[in-house]
């Protein structure tokens, strides 16, 4: 068991702890995005990193859930319990509609049918306007209240709010991923025939994956919704599928600190660039080419062969 | 709902579907012989479109700007093949990161290259204007795009299936190991096909300008489409890219005049049906 | 800030002003930081590059500074995305440390801005944006609009049609989100009250790029059409308008972005003839207009649209403020309020003054596209002075009425 990524998980969850009093409130905004967006990440790798299932959909989940949130928050100014719950179960069940059809299938057809679902949700979140406003999105979301002494609403608290959501979803991930649930998981990416001919029931495994992968989703997309008081259908759009496809590959598929670290990368890497050049779409472009010639099996497994 | 109603939509939904068709034919070529999920191909569309404007304002020239913007894209798919993508063969999520950095790219290009004013090309005179028939009313340039996707639909299925190229096209499709066995060399074949699925593409965007016009966004607009249809008649087969192209065409169509609340769910709703009744599509073997 | 301490400052710089750096007031030779969003990437790109141009343009013509301080502009790319535009906002204002937020295109953008400058009472100003409710009915507190309210020139439209044209059924085609809701709304409101009657209401998608769906299901039996699109959408709708064999038989009409000269100049001969009301027209002809154009054509290589010009309106305005406050922009509460004070009697588009909610007082025009010397342009045909927002509703009892959406105006004559 390589415990590298453990390592290194922990050490920079204590050192974001510890730096964020120090610093401005904008790089603070922008490391509370990471800690999201590493959820998201690490969530997509239980499918592609450890199940083998690339999905192309993933906004899907965290868009359903952010809208979820933004809905409740805004018509019917639920709490921070009924938010998450809600949030999570409407990915959860997304997910769970969503898996029947596409855990048939295998490789590209898997890809191309977690692209189209997530179209699905995308084309409702746009055109059923009365419960989301369409293309206006949904604003004013409050940020929940947790009868503390801190008021989520200023930058640092938020932070470490979702810094430890981010650690709660990383060892619950880390748990499931050396359970012998996960460890089948990792048999199926090698050899499904070879499981099926152990007596697992292959279907069930990758099924319950996706939708375990699909409530971390909407985990992360409970926070988004906080974070942004803001939804709109741009966060369940392709590109935000894609982003997350990237955070992982960029990282290392199969080791959740990886995706995590990619998801560090890209979200710096997209607020600095676009600051310095308008060409930053060039430049992002020219990563996603460059991480799968030269590192095609992430940072963290470019890490690993090396040992 | 009237005559008229039904006729008209019903002929537009089939000019959309042809457009269609020219665009997710080459989708289809590709991954059938490549297994390539390429998320370039709108790019294709929408370069094509652009190439051919800036011929057509060179020129004045509608013929040179349909060739100009297929050869231009034969091209760029040629350099995207041999230097990217062919060592990538099987892994299916570089591929896929490797067409979206370049679909970013080539967005972020055409910014620079085009500006983002929104254009379209003026098709000539003789395709522009109404014919009536009946209770119908159809513009001549959509009649041309029908004649146009027919004609190329029925080149390309007799090449597939009478010609010694095709041969081994179909043979690359079926099984590439034992096409390359029998002495077919499968790399040529699979550059050929990929230059020529971005050129139909390409060829596509072009007269999708004349209608549709061209402008930045395009590309991951009509992108969803391409792979709605080819999903709908399977990756890799010609009968199911013509099929699909219809359906979609025509769903999106009668979606939109008939339930314009739910436009997409109309359009992606059937196909999900359709997946969960056969997952490789109506047409697709795998 | 009290007078005795502005009367102190004041005193303070005129005797430290021979020395090189005065050390006590720093923060006055400080350049003024402003925080521009504009979307410079995706299909908004040419847009936000117009809007960038128009304030580079005014900037210049004052020589970059204004109250003896330079002026300092910071252009963030918010790629017509509201999460982007915030996520830019939050760098601008914490580590930017801007004094003044300005720009934006789209109303959703403008939506999720208004809690967060609201929060940070943050001086913003609107020049694009132009969603009613931001003035109206959820008056945001530190945003002004130098723009416009989306539903303001198409209230005196409707006025228009009744007391200058025949037509008193039409059929109504327009985006399916907010702006569309309020431009048809507005003239809706008008027209119907007049006696007029809009007998069909179609919303298209934003993405539609096929809209032959939509035109085969326009009544034939009105007597025009008002149609609603912008940008590539506005140029594909006119020109299958007349593809479809429509525009010789049913006149259309439109809100002013249908043929603003972003579209115009790549559109046909299907233009002509197509009636609009906006604030702004490029052909308006008045002296400050015509000095606007040329410097525009001359710096950026292009005809002026409504969006360069409501930049540079917009840099003017906050110009003037800033004048106004003495270059004192730190002290937000007198910048807002110096900015809810600005009267300009002769800006390209017209005199302009602001209400109580923070949306321009201004001139509304009626144009219809003509060829002039060989280009397409918006020739003024009419002109309502000083319109308000409210029109000539009492503000409170308008604001009683819901915001125009969807279903608002019930659409009591669609069958």
């Amino acid at each position: 068991m390589n415990r590298r990524p453990i390592v290194l998980g922990v050490g920079a969850l204590v050192a974001a702890a510890v730096v964020a009093p120090f610093l401005a409130s904008y790089p603070l905004t922008l490391l509370t995005q990471v800690a999201i967006m590493a959820v998201l990440a690490m969530s997509l790798d239980i499918l592609l990193g450890y199940t083998g299932l690339p999905s192309l959909g993933h906004a899907a989940y965290f868009g359903a859930a952010a809208y979820a949130v933004g809905i409740l928050a805004t018509e019917r100014q639920a709490g921070f319990v009924t938010c998450l719950v809600a949030g999570v179960v409407v990915a959860a069940v997304t997910a769970a509609l969503f898996g029947l059809i596409a855990i048939r299938a295998t490789g590209t057809y898997f890809l191309m049918i977690t692209l189209a679902l997530g179209m699905v949700v995308w084309g409702l979140a746009f055109r059923w306007v009365s419960l989301t406003k369409g293309d206006n999105g949904i604003a004013g979301v409050p940020r929940p209240e947790l009868g503390l002494p801190w008021s989520l609403s200023s930058p640092l608290p938020f932070f470490y709010f979702a810094l430890i959501a981010a650690a709660l979803a990383w060892a619950a991930l880390g748990t499931l991923a050396r359970s012998p649930f996960g460890l089948t998981l990792r048999g199926i990416r090698e050899s499904e025939t070879r499981m099926r001919a152990l007596g697992y029931d292959v279907w069930l495994h990758k099924y319950l994956a996706f939708v375990i992968s699909g409530a971390f989703a909407g985990f992360a997309g409970v926070l988004w919704a906080w974070y942004n008081g803001f939804v709109s259908p741009v966060d369940v759009q392709l590109v935000t599928s894609v982003e997350t496809l990237l955070m992982v590959a960029l990282g290392g598929p199969g080791t959740l600190a990886g995706p995590a670290l990619g998801a560090a990368v890209i979200v710096f890497l997209k607020n600095f660039v676009s600051v310095y050049t308008k060409r930053w779409l060039l430049i992002l472009g020219a990563v996603y080419i460059g991480v799968i010639l030269f590192a095609p099996r992430g940072v963290l497994g470019a890490l690993r062969s090396r040992r | 709902m009237t005559a008229e109603f039904w006729v008209t939509q019903t002929f537009n939904g089939l000019s959309y579907g042809a457009l269609l068709f020219l665009l997710a034919s080459g989708l289809s070529l590709i991954f059938g012989v490549m297994r390539v999920v390429n998320l370039a191909h709108g790019s294709y569309f929408m370069l094509g479109g652009y190439v051919g404007l800036s011929v057509m304002w060179r020129t004045g020239s509608y013929v040179l700007a349909l060739i100009g913007g297929a050869l231009a894209l034969a091209v760029i798919g040629i350099a995207m093949e041999r230097l990217f993508l062919r060592r990538l063969s099987g892994q299916t999520l570089g591929q896929v990161l490797m067409t979206i950095g370049f679909a970013l790219i080539f967005q972020d290009l055409a910014l620079l290259i085009w500006g983002g004013d929104p254009y379209s090309i003026r098709p000539p005179a003789m395709l522009s204007g109404v014919v009536t028939a009946g209770p119908g009313r159809f513009p001549v340039y959509r009649i041309f795009i029908v004649v146009i996707a027919v004609v190329i639909g029925a080149l390309l299925w007799l090449a597939l299936d009478r010609t010694r190229i095709g041969a081994m096209i179909r043979a690359a499709v079926d099984d590439p190991e034992m096409a390359s066995g029998v002495g077919i060399r499968v790399p040529r074949v699979s550059l050929a096909v990929f230059a020529l699925g971005a050129a139909l593409a390409a060829f596509g965007g072009v007269v999708g300008a004349g209608f549709l016009g061209v402008y930045p966004g395009l590309d991951f607009e009509i992108l969803p489409y391409a792979f709605v249809v080819v999903i709908v008649g399977g990756l890799g087969s010609l009968p199911g890219a013509m099929v699909g192209s219809l359906l979609v065409g025509l769903l999106d169509n009668f979606g939109k005049a008939l339930f314009p609340e739910l436009s997409y769910f109309t359009l992606f709703a059937p196909m999900a049906l359709i997946l969960a009744l056969k997952p490789t599509g109506l047409f697709g073997r795998v | 800030m009290t007078r005795t301490r502005v009367l102190a400052i004041v005193a303070l710089l005129a005797f430290a002003a021979p020395l090189a750096a005065p050390p006590g007031a720093p923060a006055q030779s400080a350049p003024i930081k402003i925080g521009f969003l504009a979307p410079l990437t995706g299909p908004f790109a040419q847009i936000g590059k117009d809007m960038v141009s128009g304030n580079e343009l005014y900037l210049k013509e004052i020589g970059g500074q204004v109250a003896g301080r330079r002026i300092e502009i910071i252009v963030e790319d918010d790629e017509g995305n509201p999460a982007t535009a915030l996520n830019k906002s939050r760098k601008l204002v914490d580590q930017d440390k801007i004094s003044i937020l300005t720009g934006g295109m789209l109303a959703n953008v403008g939506y999720a801005l208004q809690p967060y400058v609201d929060a940070q009472k943050m001086p913003t100003t609107f020049p694009v944006i132009a969603a009613d409710d931001i003035t109206q009915r959820k008056p945001a507190k530190w945003i002004v609009r130098t723009g416009w309210a989306t539903s303001q020139p198409m209230h005196p439209f409707g006025e228009w049609v009744l007391k200058n044209t025949k037509y008193r059924k039409i059929a109504a085609i327009g985006m399916d989100y907010a702006f569309g809701y309020e431009i048809i709304g507005g003239f809706q409101q008008v027209f119907e009250e007049g006696g007029g009657q809009i007998v069909q209401r179609i919303w298209a998608p934003l993405n539609t790029n096929d809209f032959a769906p939509f035109l085969a299901q326009i009544r034939r039996d009105a007597d025009a059409v008002l149609a609603l699109f912008t940008g590539r959408l506005a140029l594909q709708f006119v020109k299958q308008y007349e593809e479809a064999g429509l525009k010789g038989k049913l006149p259309l009409l439109g809100g002013g972005t249908l043929t603003d000269e972003t579209v115009l100049p790549q559109m046909g001969d299907e233009a002509i003839g197509l009636i609009t009301a906006l604030h702004y027209s490029q052909a308006l002809d008045n002296p400050a207009n015509a000095k606007f154009n040329k410097a525009f054509e001359a710096s950026a290589g292009k005809i002026a649209s409504y969006y360069s010009e409501a930049t540079y309106t917009n840099a003017r305005w906050i110009v003037e403020a800033i004048k106004a406050v003495g270059g004192k922009v730190e002290d937000r509460d007198a910048m807002l309020a110096a900015l809810r004070k600005v009267d300009l009697k002769d800006t390209a588009r017209g005199p302009l003054k602001v209400d109580d909610f923070g949306n321009p007082i201004q001139n509304v025009y009626i144009r219809k596209v003509e060829r002039v010397g060989g280009k397409l342009q918006n020739t003024v045909i009419a002109t309502y002075p000083g319109v308000s927002q409210f029109w000539k509703y009492k503000p409170d009892e308008y604001m009683k009425r819901p915001l125009y959406s969807r279903d608002y105006p019930p659409c009591k004559h669609c069958q």
